[in-house]
């Protein structure tokens, strides 16, 4: 059994056709300038040959998600446009098909970049473009460019420019580092790269660039940029898409990555080549074919080298004339090609984590990289062996002919019948939610919970019965309360929902009990502001909140420093990270809580109030003697809706904190998240979690309207 | 009644922690505004939101998209649709669980909110699937049924709550004078519960105005595309445009935050909670 039941179900029903006369669809994740240089190729293509080409652009965060959902179907483009390395994922997917051998005459593109595409089928794709790592140099502030990395640290600069500024804490520029003291990400035997004496002496100069203040800690990409461009930092460590960002704010220049005199070798960054692909539907048509020609050839390079200021991957040099075109392409000629192994994309996840770990000196390079292979084999594991279905099979039969019976003997009994009957009316008002609700959220939920019983990569999985649960539940053989296990994050998402709760319940009731004062003055004025954070996206919001934490331009960081306090940085330690991801929620989901209470408060009649009052009650005693008690059970409902809300609130965790430091931060629902998609796409075990996340919802909220409806009862 | 005593000083410690509220719901709204509007593509670390080198660039750059108009189009249309398809699908099932009894219906209670708690990490491929099999692939109605019926569970909370407050006595003198089920319903019941309805509503469009992974992986036609699609676009996996995301952010915003003002005076009466019965 290769695939789900009732995949194939739905499948064999509605077999997936292609429209004919569509047009040529390109699928890519460009902006800028690329995107422009896109466009016009395909214009050009368009005016010569009278067809159609539609390109999308699909948001980077999204792609990989909507061509593996689409192309095995049979929908999706002709062509799409991916880095080599991701491709070779998607291959094992049924999104890729080879490229025919006649596109490819010899000599015209570079051999490097053929080598990281080719497999054994055929080539990938046709590559279109080189991408990897080079030094921009400030020209007015480091007129000669030192030949080695210590050399940079040596610069005389003026204080508050630091000589070198890069993502340190990214593991796709640490690459370049680990690549000079000759270790390798991904091991010759396909095993986890990042140890060993290369690995150690890597994170130990690193640590020494931050601590003699040559690297700035921490600097996303944003930071970077703003740091060069106002002239504090006096060379910048970045791919060819910092120009654009850069544009005329600094006269710079670019050049190969220095040497690192510790290591006695240059630096050698990732190369990945940019290619475009052929789905399955594009394979068979020869227009498609010479789109792909006339994209990745002559025509269509020159385009994208002039307008879209590509290193394009033929086998000639760029033009003599344009220098930063010709140091990336010298930079390409020395980088490291990027394995495309779909084992390569699960060493990124623990080796950066590994670098953050070591950097924030929490623990030693050492210790740091022996959990990381320890995490790596973790996820790599073989998965649990095929199991025979036929006991689930029987077991489901059995029920379903013990159902069929009961509702027999209950039709038979003559109670069920007439109640079904006097039901008949109700029915009719009920069905089409019944039908809506039960085919698009219900028949989604039950396959999800379905493919949790099954292991392997998506399109050739097996079943393993209950093995998902069971590696969970004894967190994969490790201590039950490790990094990462089941337990430990459960008790982080306990500790999450309920300080959230605490905090949602406090403010907004508190808020709401202040806006319910008859004689407050501005009351709509008030009530609109403080509802504002519910009409903004919660992307929006969790973006804005992670900029404002940020340590070089963040707002709250301002405030720290306001009170006198150094920046320090919010992810370095779980407290902080938690206490960021935590106002990030509270600011959130106070308002809800706030409409509650004030829906809520309406409900107590002015009368007890006033004959507690009478009573000689305080205002103190009024609040929680009768406010309080009459309150809380209408406002139940939605403190248990909001609890599920947050235990399930994806978004805040992965995009403020992204669970760092170390994964510490990390919720049930990002763990399955990363299972389903960046470990190895293991999807039946992500919808393990998934299962176990709404089996502990369940049972608790049943727990807690027995518990209630006991005491309503008492 | 008695006479109130309200002190000056408490109403003025009232007012300062209202303030104070206000102040932490505004300040991020603030700093997104002010990068919006500052040139440079990172804000400056400082304490008071205040644009730096005050410029509409970022706000031209989001607006000079060459489908934008299409593209918010798209989103309303779709978010439109979303809020009246779930509203008619909700209306007469909560209707349904506020007055009748039947067989199943606890049952199905409990599984309306169990929907609420399984994560969508499992769920989105057959999802995919469930659409392709209905032929509404790459097409904004697919989304929006997608949507409705996502919106569906929650809106039959809140209008079964809203219906449970709805006296009997009303429907029922409509039917003695011959109304049908039916027109009691629609000329008695509806009219008492617009609040709740407009709440509803509300959350309904909301809910498909802001979502992008969905609308991400299903639509395929650029004009089509809806705004959050359009703004996550400007973050790429190396760099981002934050001064056009936030520019961005805070122009899709507008329409939300337009329609909460125009509800807000609903907002509490249509939002009685007290439908989630587990």
């Amino acid at each position: 059994m290769k695939r789900l039941l009732l995949f194939v179900l739905l499948l064999v029903a509605f077999p997936p056709r292609a429209r004919a006369d569509e047009p040529l669809a390109v699928w890519h994740a460009y902006r800028g300038d690329e995107k422009t240089a896109l466009e016009q190729v395909l214009a050009e293509f368009e005016r010569r040959e009278g067809v159609k080409v539609e390109a999308l652009q699909v948001p980077h965060d999204a792609y990989a998600a909507k061509l593996t959902a689409a192309v095995p179907r049979g929908h999706g483009p002709h062509l799409f446009i991916d880095s080599h390395e991701r491709i070779g994922d998607l291959v094992e997917r049924g999104v890729v098909s080879p490229v025919p051998s006649e596109l490819t005459p010899p000599g015209l593109f570079s051999e490097s970049a053929l080598a990281a595409l080719a497999s054994p089928a055929g080539l990938r794709g046709l590559p279109l473009a080189l991408k990897c790592l080079a030094l921009y140099v400030n020209e007015a502030l480091v007129p000669v460019v030192p030949a080695t990395l210590e050399g940079l640290g040596r610069l005389k600069l003026s204080p508050g420019v630091v000589p070198l500024a890069y993502e340190i804490r990214n593991m796709y520029f640490h690459a370049a580092v680990l690549h000079a003291f000759g270790g390798a990400q991904l091991g010759p035997d396909q095993s986890f790269g990042f140890r060993g004496e290369p690995g150690v002496r890597s994170l130990e100069l690193v640590q020494r660039l931050i601590r003699d203040r040559v690297v700035p800690e921490e600097a996303s990409g944003a930071v970077v940029g703003e740091l060069f461009k106002t002239g504090k930092a006096a060379t910048v460590i970045s791919g060819p898409w910092f120009a654009s960002d850069v544009g005329q704010s600094v006269k710079y220049r670019v050049v190969p990555l220095p040497t690192i005199e510790a290591a006695g070798a240059p630096m050698r960054p990732f190369l990945t080549v940019e290619a475009a692909a052929l789905t399955p539907k594009g394979s068979g048509s020869p227009v498609t074919h010479r789109l792909l020609a006339f994209l990745a050839g002559e025509p269509g390079a020159e385009i994208r080298a002039r307008v879209g200021r590509q290193v394009v991957a033929l086998n000639r040099p760029p033009p003599g004339s344009d220098a930063f075109l010709a140091a990336f392409a010298a930079q390409a000629a020395v980088a490291v090609p990027m394995p495309s192994s779909p084992r390569m994309r699960t060493t990124w996840e623990p080796a950066e984590r590994a670098l953050k770990k070591t950097l924030s000196g929490a623990v030693t390079p050492e210790a740091a990289l022996t959990e990381a292979a320890r995490r790596f084999d973790d996820v790599v594991r073989p998965p649990p062996a095929r199991r025979s279905p036929n006991g689930a099979l029987f077991l489901l039969g059995a029920l379903s002919l013990g159902g069929a019976l009961w509702l027999f003997t209950r039709l038979r009994q003559g109670e069920l019948g007439p109640a079904l009957r006097r039901s008949l009316p109700a029915y009719g008002w009920v069905a089409h939610a019944v039908i809506g609700v039960g085919a698009l959220v219900i028949l989604p939920i039950a396959v999800g919970a379905g493919t949790s019983l099954f292991a392997g990569p998506q399109g050739h999985m097996h079943y393993v019965g209950l093995a998902n649960f069971g590696e969970i539940l004894t967190a994969r053989g490790g201590p039950l309360l490790s990094s990462g296990s089941f337990y430990l994050v459960l008790l982080i998402t306990l500790l999450w929902t309920i300080a959230n709760l605490t905090l949602h319940l406090g403010i907004g009731f508190a808020l709401g009990l202040l806006l319910s004062r008859p004689s407050l003055a501005m009351k709509p004025v008030y009530r609109v502001l403080l509802i504002i954070p519910w009409a903004v996206p919660s992307y929006v919001t969790a973006l804005a909140w992670k900029g404002m934490f940020s340590r070089q331009f963040g707002a709250v960081s301002a405030l720290v420093e306001a009170c006198g306090v150094e920046p320090f940085s919010w992810w370095a330690r779980f407290s902080t990270a938690f206490a960021a991801n935590l106002s990030t929620n509270v600011w959130l989901g106070f308002p809800f809580m706030m409409v509650v209470t004030l829906g809520a408060l309406t409900s107590v009649p002015k009368e007890v109030l006033e004959a507690a009052e009478v009573d000689g009650a305080t205002r103190w005693q009024r609040l929680w003697r009768v406010t309080v008690p009459m309150v809380l059970p209408t406002m139940l409902p939605a403190v248990l809706l909001g609890a599920i809300w947050t235990f399930n609130q994806f978004n805040v965790v992965f995009l403020v904190s992204g669970g760092e430091p170390d994964g510490t931060t990390d919720i049930l629902v990002s763990e399955a998240y990363r299972w389903a998609f960046t470990r190895q796409a293991q999807y039946g075990y992500a919808a393990a979690y998934a299962v176990l996340i709404f089996l502990l919802l369940f049972v608790s909220s049943r727990l807690m309207s027995l518990a209630s409806r006991e005491k309503a009862a008492a | 009644m008695n006479e109130r005593r309200v002190s000056t000083a408490e109403s003025v410690l009232s007012h300062l922690a209202i303030v104070a509220g206000v102040v932490f719901s505004l300040y991020p709204v603030l700093w997104v505004i002010s990068t919006a509007l500052s040139a440079g593509s990172a804000p400056e670390r400082r304490v008071l939101p205040i644009p730096r080198n005050l410029t509409l660039d970022h706000v031209t750059h989001f607006l000079s998209g060459p489908h934008v108009v299409s593209q918010a189009v798209s989103s309303l249309v779709v978010s439109v649709a979303t809020a009246l398809v779930g509203i008619a699908i909700a209306l007469p099932a909560a209707y349904a669980l506020s007055r009748f009894t039947f067989v199943g219906k606890e049952a199905g209670v409990r599984l309306l909110l169990a929907t609420q708690m399984f994560p969508m990490v499992a769920s989105a491929v057959p999802l995919y699937i469930v659409l392709e099999t209905l032929g509404l692939l790459d097409t904004r109605t697919g989304l929006v049924v997608c949507y409705a019926t996502t919106s569906v569970p929650f809106a039959i909370f809140q209008l079964r709550g809203a219906f449970d407050t709805i006296p009997k006595d009303l429907e029922e003198a409509a039917m003695v004078d011959g109304a049908t089920r039916l027109g009691a319903f629609v000329r008695v019941v509806l009219p008492a519960a617009r609040p709740a309805i407009a709440v509803t509503g509300l959350f309904a469009f909301m809910s498909a105005y802001n979502e992008f992974i969905l609308a991400a992986t299903i639509l395929g036609k650029e004009e089509a595309l809806t705004l959050p699609v359009v703004l996550q676009r400007f973050v790429g996996e190396h760099d981002a445009a934050w001064g056009a995301f936030a520019a961005g952010s805070i122009l899709v915003s507008l329409p939300v935050m337009l329609l909460f003002y125009v509800v807000q005076k609903n907002l509490v009466a249509g939002l009685t909670a007290g439908g989630v019965k587990g």
